[in-house]
């Protein structure tokens, strides 16, 4: 693996490898010293064209923990055109030695662009691209099931057989995106939840089964796993649904709701939550929530990132 | 003037062995920039002829572009009109006709003349400016049509290319008012409301890619419309780069009800999908979006039946930087001047769709008379214009950057193999093409300044 | 060509000595725990944690035997392509004042065994280390020894060491190979 761009072109054995590594980095989070020196010596930038803490302190926790240097860009606000400033910017990180970029930005596809230029040669990890893909959030989800499910015997596993249903934006997320394609990789079976003004044209030929009803939803499936996605409030402006209440009314995971759910089911969200919109605090609290887990899991997942990205050989120069 | 005076560059040429649209192989003799026999063995023996071995050479009348962006003035990094007549001729076309999205817009006299004075300055190619429907393109009140079209530059087609011309009551104003010039509206129908901030093509696609979608209806809606009003008033309507199956069952019904309208394809959108755009590779943003093979079928067919009557290039030269750079910043556009009878060949000849006498049609006779630019194209009846070009239908290639002549190289066809090469290009009666290599431009220029004392008619402006 | 120097029984009997004695040098298995560095080494560590187990009462292996995987200590790691770790496993009570024994099948280099100590370091406080290998076959490049040696094996660089061990390879012997072209 030279970048990790998305989880669609990630085989069965490549996403179960990054798990299996995953594991080995979550131990280390329960040492007495919780810091490998694997990548001494290495420099991982993070460059953010979009603001987001929460990615980027967990990239950058994954980064310090295997000893690498970290530098924090943020190319947010830069009064450059946005065209310049991404060649620009890619070839001010070869010129510092980046060894590995984690790239968030709001233009779809961007992480792509800067792996298959000749800007720079550093490793490229997708950290979120537009609407695109946000690879390392599937990983971790599907790493917080795999824990949640088979516990302590998670390793080597995939998730064949386990149901999923996610609900939300589905028309504006990466994190949808991305999970939908890890996780049919991976076994298991995807249903999509929203109004029918927030699913993408044209999912009828993907692998997913899509409906605009969640209680049927969840009474047909009796699914494993329930992901909420967050709702941004400019799609509310945007008239994608009339109002809030009518939202959460229709599509929001209440308590009501979560009464029904299997006991062994598990709560999962992204962050950042809107309780009472999408999510109710009885809900994102409850036991059957991963959310705080997702946390954690995701620097572990990121340490296995970045471990399998930059610990190999380097290539000769070109 | 005289038919027999001497010009620079305009000797007695004998062109052997070339076979004409309709098959006929013959050799063709130009005099004095006119096409004077198309019978075999004319010419020869004759002193100061110069012969052309044509043999294996497919002759096309001087083809004609009713859909070019030269950028001058204003935009001269992208492209000029010198450097973009001479993409034209290395591709085959004798005349283009300029888009109106220059700065200033072409929306007054002054500008189309300066932008015609400066193509018949060059010499490569007749340059026809396309005049703007409205005030700086800005979609709200028209512009001075009139003073346009009675200009020297004697504009025809006025367009709003890269806007739609969306309000209803102004598109009809417009489709009414250029009756009174013998003009047509040429419009870009895209709907801006169903098509903020698009990048692709709306499917499957662009949902997988997180690009924003750019629905078919955005642009088929505007096309009914469009047909609609053009009957209603009675008007003649051109539609620009139709790229969806949909557009052309539009365009089907309106002709079969007897509607003034025409239609142009682009060559990319007869050749290339949008599954180009996986790559995220800037090269294949264009506007109209590539869409999906059916599309492209369907597009096919519809010249191939002549519901589509025309291919237009819709060169859109742009600087490196603005294709460097993630999808969503990148400038929309292709250029097409060099790589447009290749793809022709390789999309509709090879595949037996169209034979070259379709090719003369939708490529020089019928843009020609879309544009009102009459003089200009032919069927090579004595006596007809020496506006023509040879190309080799045996070459097959890969596409490279090397072929391009304008300033800018956002071509989409790098690396790609395409059928046929241009090899000689003749601008009333000057070779601007010579077996694969441009004329020198003092040279070109030369010729051109004779032509311009000889008197307007050589560049067959009717008023 | 590579020619065999240690077969089944001299393994087994070596395994034994070493068991033997490690127990004689802790003076029992108390606090006693033995690590393996994946993958022969892991190995080796159960072995000689069922050998330990069978001459001392009341000693459990699983008590007392893990693996100690040094994939992520390596100082090697831009040379080679990317490795998979393995697990690390340490006994339930962990490492921390107790002899902790390192076991690999070759003693060359010692970066390996640097390596271990480095990663040991970082999961606890041990008492003391010890290092036991099937093979010592000299070559040293730091000063690391070993305590418990099967076999000294003097070799020339070129030529390699292959350990197969019955649970892994399916056979069971230890033969040098020159080195192809040597």
């Amino acid at each position: 693996m030279r970048h990790l761009l998305s989880t669609k072109d990630l085989t069965r054995d490549e996403a179960i490898q990054i798990l299996d590594i995953a594991e080995d980095m979550a131990d280390v989070q329960n040492r007495e010293v919780r810091k490998l020196p694997t990548l001494r010596g290495k420099t991982v930038v993070n460059l953010f064209f979009e603001d987001s803490t929460r990615t980027r302190i967990s990239f950058e926790a994954a980064a310090k923990r295997l000893s690498a240097d970290v530098i924090n860009f943020s190319a947010k606000g830069s009064s450059v055109s946005k065209g310049e400033s991404l060649k620009d910017t890619a070839q001010t990180l070869a010129a510092m030695g980046a060894d590995g970029v984690v790239i968030r930005h709001s233009a779809s596809g961007a992480p792509q662009v800067l792996a298959q230029s000749d800007w720079i040669d550093a490793r490229i990890v997708n950290a979120g691209d537009g609407t695109h893909e946000h690879p390392t959030q599937a990983l971790l989800d599907a790493f917080t099931m795999r824990r949640r499910l088979f516990p302590g015997a998670s390793r080597g596993r995939d998730l064949d057989g386990v149901s999923v249903v996610i609900v939300g934006d589905i028309l504006h997320s990466r994190v949808a995106r991305s999970n939908l394609w890890l996780l049919r990789t991976l076994g298991a079976t995807v249903t999509f939840v929203a109004p029918a003004t927030l699913v993408p044209l044209g999912t009828a030929s993907w692998p997913v089964d899509v409906s605009y009803d969640l209680d049927a939803t969840l009474a047909l499936t009796q699914p494993d796993v329930v992901m909420m996605l967050r709702i941004q409030s400019e799609r509310m402006n945007a008239a994608y649904f009339p109002t809030a209440r009518e939202y959460a009314r229709q599509w929001g995971l209440d308590d009501e709701r979560l009464g029904r759910l299997r006991p062994d089911s598990i709560v999962m969200h992204p962050g950042p939550m809107n309780r009472g919109l999408e999510i109710s605090a009885g809900a994102a609290d409850s036991a059957q929530s991963t959310v705080l887990e997702q946390v954690a899991n995701g620097v572990s997942i990121r340490m296995a990132v970045l471990y399998l990205l930059l610990s190999g050989e380097r290539e000769a120069q070109a | 003037m005289s038919d027999t005076s001497i010009r620079p560059g305009g000797t007695r040429s004998l062109l052997k062995g070339a076979m004409l649209p309709d098959g006929t192989v013959t050799d063709i003799l130009i005099e004095n920039g006119r096409i004077v026999s198309t019978a075999p063995g004319a010419g020869t023996g004759a002193s100061g002829t110069v012969v052309i071995d044509a043999a294996g050479l497919v002759a096309l009348p001087g083809l004609v572009d009713l859909h070019t962006h030269l950028r001058e003035p204003g935009f001269e990094q992208s492209e000029t009109v010198l450097t973009g007549t001479r993409a034209a001729a290395a591709g085959g076309f004798t005349s283009v006709f300029a888009m109106a999205n220059t700065l200033p817009v072409s929306d007054t006299a002054g500008v189309v003349e300066q932008v015609q004075a400066l193509g018949a300055r060059a010499g490569y190619a007749t340059v026809r400016p396309i005049g703007a429907v409205t005030v700086g393109l800005a979609g709200e009140r028209l512009s001075e049509i009139g003073a346009m079209a009675q200009s020297r530059a004697a504009v025809r087609v006025f367009s709003d290319d890269g806007k739609c011309v969306h309000d209803s009551l102004l598109m009809r104003r417009a489709l009414e008012y250029v009756k009174t010039f013998d003009g047509v509206i040429a419009q870009h129908a895209q709907d801006p409301r169903l098509t903020e901030n698009a990048q692709m093509n709306e499917g499957a696609l662009s949902s997988e890619l997180g690009l924003k979608g750019w629905p078919a209806v955005a642009e088929e809606s505007i096309i009914a419309r469009d047909v609609l009003l053009a009957e209603h008033v009675g008007a003649r309507l051109h539609v620009c780069h139709l790229s969806t199956a949909g557009s052309v069952d539009v365009i089907r019904w309106a002709k079969a009800r007897g509607i003034a309208v025409t239609a142009e394809a682009t060559p990319h959108h007869l050749l290339l999908t949008e599954d180009l755009v996986r790559s995220y590779d800037a090269r294949f943003k264009v506007n109209p979006p590539l869409r999906r093979d059916e599309d492209v079928q369907a597009l096919r067919e519809g010249l191939a039946d002549g519901t589509i009557d025309i291919v237009a290039t819709d060169h859109a030269p742009h600087p490196r930087e603005s294709k460097e750079s993630e999808w969503d910043a990148a400038s929309f556009g292709m250029v097409g001047l060099e790589s447009a009878l290749p793809v022709v060949q390789t999309a509709l000849v090879d595949s037996g769709l169209l034979g070259w006498d379709d090719v003369a049609r939708v490529l020089s006779n019928t843009p020609a008379r879309i544009g009102r630019l009459p003089g200009h194209s032919h069927s090579f009846e004595d006596g007809s214009p020496a506006n023509l070009t040879l190309v080799d239908p045996a070459a097959r290639s890969t596409f490279t950057l090397d072929r391009l002549h304008g300033k800018s190289t956002n071509t989409p066809y790098e690396g790609m193999t395409l059928s046929g090469s241009v090899r000689w290009t003749f601008h009333h009666g000057f070779a601007t093409l010579r077996d694969g290599e441009l004329a020198d431009p003092s040279e070109a220029a030369t010729f051109a300044s004779g032509e311009l004392a000889a008197g307007p008619s050589g560049q067959g402006i009717a008023g | 060509m590579a020619r065999t120097v240690l077969q089944q029984a001299d393994i087994a009997r070596a395994l034994t000595r070493i068991s033997h004695e490690i127990l004689e040098s802790n003076r029992g298995a108390a606090d006693l725990v033995i690590l393996g560095i994946p993958t022969r080494g892991s190995v080796l560590a159960e072995r000689i944690g069922a050998i330990v187990a069978g001459i001392e009462p009341g000693a459990v292996p699983a008590e007392m035997v893990g693996s100690l995987d040094i994939t992520m200590y390596r100082d090697d790691l831009a040379r080679h392509p990317t490795r998979t770790p393995s697990p690390t496993q340490v006994p339930r009570q962990g490492i921390d004042g107790k002899t902790v024994v390192l076991v690999d099948d070759v003693l060359f280099s010692g970066r390996t065994i640097r390596a271990a100590l480095d990663a040991l370091n970082d999961l606890g406080r041990p008492r003391a280390v010890r290092l036991a290998v099937l093979v010592d076959r000299g070559h040293r490049e730091l000063p690391i020894r070993a305590d418990f040696v099967g076999k000294n094996l003097p070799t020339s660089r070129e030529e390699r060491i292959n350990v197969r061990l019955e649970s892994i390879d399916g056979t069971e012997e230890v033969s040098i190979e020159e080195a192809p072209g040597a």
